[in-house]
C-alpha cells in the first residue's frame, strides 16, 4: 500500500519522536505576523535564547493595519502602533525577514507567502494563524500555532505535535456558472460539520479539485479549520509547478527541475491508505450562502433556512443561538435578506481571481443605495495587479471603496468594523459573533461575486441572475 | 526521581458550567482584546460580549455568577474554543482563575494551546457533560477533583472515567507541558534533518 502526502512530508520532517504519539517535527517555513508573536519574541528575550534558523521565517503585518491612511504614522489606533512598532523591533533584533508597512510584498501573511514563491510543495508551515491551512493548496502541510508554539518554533523551528490522521475528500461533477471554489468548500462544511475534521488533515482531491486554479484551491484549503481540520491539502500537479516558475523566492534555473522532481514524488501515492473517505457530486450546485453564526451553517442562495424541528437534536441548541442571533425565520429563503455591508477581500477571497470575479458582477451596476461596499486587496501586488487591470475604476465608479491591503474587516482588528446590528456580505471565513467589530453584528458568508450580487442589489441576490 | 515541579497531576476546585455548543474563540476573547503585546489584563475581558450589554451593564451568565466566582475547573460542551488560533481564549480563561477544563469535545488548536499554558483538557460523553453541569448548577459549592494520572474526576464520593490524550497527559504528569526545553534537548536531530531538506539544501 502506497503512501498519502500528508505521511511522506511528517516522516520528510521528523525530528525525533517525544511519546507514543506526539513527535517533534521540523517545520520548514514559519510564517509571523504582529498579533500572535510579542510575547514569543518576549519570552525569548527574557531566557537569552535566540532564533535557531531566521533564514526559515518570514514576517509581516497584515491583521492591525488601517486600510485607509495606512502609511501615516503614529496610527491613532495607539495599540495598533504599539503592535507595529513591536513586530519591526523584534524582527530587526532577532534578524527575520520583514515584509514591513513600506514593502512592495507586503500583505496578509497567506497571500504573500504563496505570491512570492515561499510556499512550496513538500513543506511544512505554520503560523500562529488558523488560517495557515491555506498553504496546504501547494501539497505542503501547514497549520496553525498559538504563540506558545511560536516561541518554540522561534527558538527550535519544530514543534511537538500529534500526527494526524488524514481523510481524503474526493470531489466530482462540474461546476455551474456562478459556482465558485467558496461555495465548494462551504458545503463540505455544511456536509461534515464544523467539527467533522477534528483530528484529521483534509486531502482535498477528485476531478473537481484538479480543475480549480491555484487561487481557488487556496479558498478551499483555508477554509479546512472552519470543518475543524487544523490542515488541508491538495497534491501538487502540473498547476502548482507552472504557478512557482519565476515567483521570486521559487527555485530557478537547474533548481527548478530538481524541485519538480521532489515535488512530484511527495504526491500521495495512487494506492495511498486513507483514515477516511468522503465523496461528493457537486453537479446542479448553486451557489452556497450562510446564514447562522458557524461557518457550517450554509444553505445554498435558492433554498430555506432549517426548522429546528427536522433537525439532529444535537444541532438544535447552536441554531437555536443563530436564529437569536441573526434575526431570521425558520424555512424563511435567505434570498432576499436585506444587507448593510459588502466586503471583498481576507486570506480567504483576498486575491486577483476574488477581484476580477466580482468586478465582472459590478461593472456597470452601482452598489445600492443604502449598502456600504469594501473591496480590499489582500496584498500590494494584488492591489497593482488590479489597478493595472483597471478593476480599481470599476469598484469605485460603482461605490465600492478601494483601500490598501490588510485583513481588515474579516476580524476587524482595525478601523473597518460593522457598526451596531448591522449585516455584512463578506467574502471572508468566518461568521461568528462579534466577528466584524461589534457584538451584534451579523455576518453572511459567500463568494466574492456573490457579494458583488449582494452590494448592487442590497440583499442577497443569485449571482447568476446577474451574469 | 524527584517530581518536575512543573508536573500537574490533579486539580481540585469548585465548577464553573457554561453551556452551548461550537463556542467559539471570538466569542472567549473578541479580536479588539488582542491588541495588545502582553496577555495582561485578558482575564476581565473574557466572554466580555456576552456578559456586559452596550451600556455596560453586567448581565445574567456564567462568568458573572457569584455562585461560580473562584471556580477551579470550567465545564463546556460540544467543539469549544472552534476557530482562531489565539492563545489569547485560553489565557483569558486563565487568568479569569480557571485551572482545567472539561467538555465533550474542543477545537484542536485551542486545545493544544491550553496544555502549552498548563491547562489540563479533558473529555467526556455529552452525557456526562450534562450531569456534571448539572450538579454544578445545582450544588455550586460541590467540590471536584480532576486526576490526571487516573484520567478521571471525582466528586462526593464518586468517581467518573474521563479521556485524555496519552501525549498530554504525559506531558502534564512530567511537567513537559511547556514544550521549550524538551524540544531544545535534540539539536543534532534538528540539524540534521536542516542539513536533508531538498528545499534548504536548494535542490
Amino acid at each position: 500500500m502506497g503512501k498519502n502526502l500528508f505521511n511522506k512530508v511528517w516522516d520528510l520532517h521528523k525530528v525525533a519522536a517525544l511519546s507514543e504519539t506526539q513527535d517533534q517535527l521540523f517545520i520548514g517555513l514559519h510564517l509571523v505576523h504582529e498579533v500572535t508573536s510579542p510575547q514569543a519574541f518576549q519570552e525569548l528575550r527574557e531566557r537569552g535564547i535566540k532564533v535557531k534558523y531566521p533564514d526559515r521565517a518570514i514576517a509581516t503585518v497584515d491583521h492591525i493595519v488601517p486600510t485607509k491612511d495606512q502609511f501615516i504614522r503614529p496610527y491613532q489606533d495607539t495599540l495598533a502602533e504599539e503592535m507595529l512598532q513591536a513586530v519591526e523591533k523584534n524582527t530587526t533584533e532577532f534578524g527575520i525577514p520583514f515584509f514591513g508597512l513600506h514593502s512592495d510584498s507586503r500583505g496578509i501573511v497567506h497571500i504573500i507567502g504563496p505570491e512570492n514563491g515561499f510556499t512550496q510543495p513538500g513543506m511544512t508551515i505554520a503560523c500562529g494563524d488558523s488560517h495557515t491551512s491555506t498553504h496546504g493548496a501547494f501539497g505542503a502541510i501547514a497549520f496553525g500555532v498559538g504563540t506558545s508554539q511560536v516561541r518554540d518554533l522561534l527558538a527550535t523551528q519544530t514543534l511537538a505535535v500529534d500526527r494526524l490522521k488524514v481523510r481524503k475528500i474526493e470531489v466530482s461533477g462540474a461546476r455551474g456558472p456562478g459556482v465558485h471554489a467558496k461555495d465548494i468548500i462551504l458545503r463540505i462544511i455544511a456536509e461534515l460539520g464544523v467539527m467533522g475534521g477534528i483530528g484529521f488533515a483534509y486531502e482535498f482531491a477528485g476531478p473537481a479539485i484538479a480543475a480549480l486554479s491555484m487561487e481557488e484551491r487556496m479558498t478551499i484549503c483555508n477554509m479546512s479549520i472552519e470543518g475543524g481540520a487544523r490542515a488541508g491539502y491538495v497534491n501538487p500537479d502540473q498547476m502548482t509547478f507552472d504557478y512557482l516558475k519565476g515567483r521570486p523566492f521559487a527555485p530557478a534555473g537547474d533548481a527548478y527541475a530538481a524541485a519538480v522532481a521532489f515535488w512530484k514524488s511527495i504526491a500521495s501515492d495512487e494506492d495511498a491508505q486513507y483514515d477516511d473517505v468522503y465523496r461528493l457530486d457537486i453537479t446542479g450546485m448553486g451557489p452556497m450562502v450562510t446564514w447562522g453564526i458557524t461557518p457550517g451553517q450554509g444553505v445554498e442562495v435558492s433554498g430555506n433556512l432549517p426548522r429546528i424541528a427536522d433537525l439532529d437534536e444535537s444541532e438544535a441548541e447552536i441554531t437555536r443561538k443563530a436564529y437569536e442571533h441573526m434575526g431570521f425565520t425558520e424555512g424563511q429563503k435567505i434570498e432576499g435578506a436585506k444587507i448593510d455591508v459588502a466586503f471583498i477581500g481576507s486570506c480567504t477571497n483576498g486575491r486577483i481571481s476574488d477581484f476580477r470575479a466580482a468586478a465582472a458582477v459590478v461593472k456597470g451596476r452601482k452598489v445600492a443605495a443604502h449598502v456600504r461596499a469594501l473591496a480590499v486587496p489582500g496584498s500590494r501586488k494584488v492591489k497593482e495587479q488590479a489597478e493595472r487591470e483597471g478593476l480599481d475604476v470599476v469598484f469605485t465608479e460603482a461605490g465600492f471603496e478601494w483601500r490598501e491591503a490588510g485583513c481588515s474587516m474579516c476580524l476587524a482588528m482595525n478601523p473597518d468594523k460593522l457598526v451596531g446590528r448591522q449585516m455584512s456580505a463578506s467574502s471572508s471565513n468566518r461568521n461568528f459573533i462579534g466577528r466584524q467589530g461589534t457584538p451584534k453584528g451579523r455576518t453572511l458568508l459567500m463568494s466574492p461575486a456573490m457579494v458583488a450580487a449582494a452590494a448592487v442589489e442590497g440583499a442577497v441576490s443569485d449571482v447568476r441572475k446577474l451574469l | 526521581m524527584t517530581d518536575n515541579p512543573a508536573a500537574i497531576k490533579s486539580i481540585e476546585g469548585r465548577a464553573l458550567p457554561y453551556q452551548g455548543n461550537d463556542v467559539d474563540t471570538d466569542r472567549i476573547i473578541p479580536a479588539r482584546f488582542l491588541r495588545s503585546v502582553t496577555f495582561e489584563g485578558l482575564g476581565e475581558e473574557v466572554f466580555i460580549d456576552e456578559r456586559v450589554d452596550e451600556n455596560g451593564v453586567k448581565k445574567e451568565h456564567p462568568f458573572n455568577d457569584p455562585a461560580y466566582q473562584g471556580a477551579s475547573i470550567l465545564m463546556v460542551n460540544r467543539n469549544f474554543g472552534c476557530g482562531s488560533s489565539r492563545e489569547h481564549a485560553p489565557q483569558a480563561i486563565m487568568r479569569f482563575g480557571l485551572q482545567a477544563i472539561v467538555g465533550e469535545s474542543f477545537g484542536e488548536i485551542f486545545a493544544g494551546n491550553c496544555i502549552s499554558i498548563g491547562i489540563p483538557v479533558f473529555t467526556a460523553r455529552e452525557t456526562v457533560l450534562q450531569e456534571l453541569q448539572n450538579l454544578a448548577q445545582r450544588e455550586p459549592k460541590t467540590v471536584f477533583k480532576l486526576d490526571v494520572e487516573a484520567r478521571s474526576i471525582s466528586f462526593n464520593g464518586k468517581s467518573i472515567a474521563l479521556e485524555m490524550n496519552s501525549s498530554v497527559r504525559t506531558a502534564l504528569l512530567g511537567g513537559t507541558w511547556n514544550t521549550l526545553d524538551e524540544l531544545l534537548q535534540n539539536m543534532a536531530q534538528i540539524e540534521s534533518v536542516y542539513d536533508r531538506l531538498p528545499y534548504i539544501k536548494g535542490f
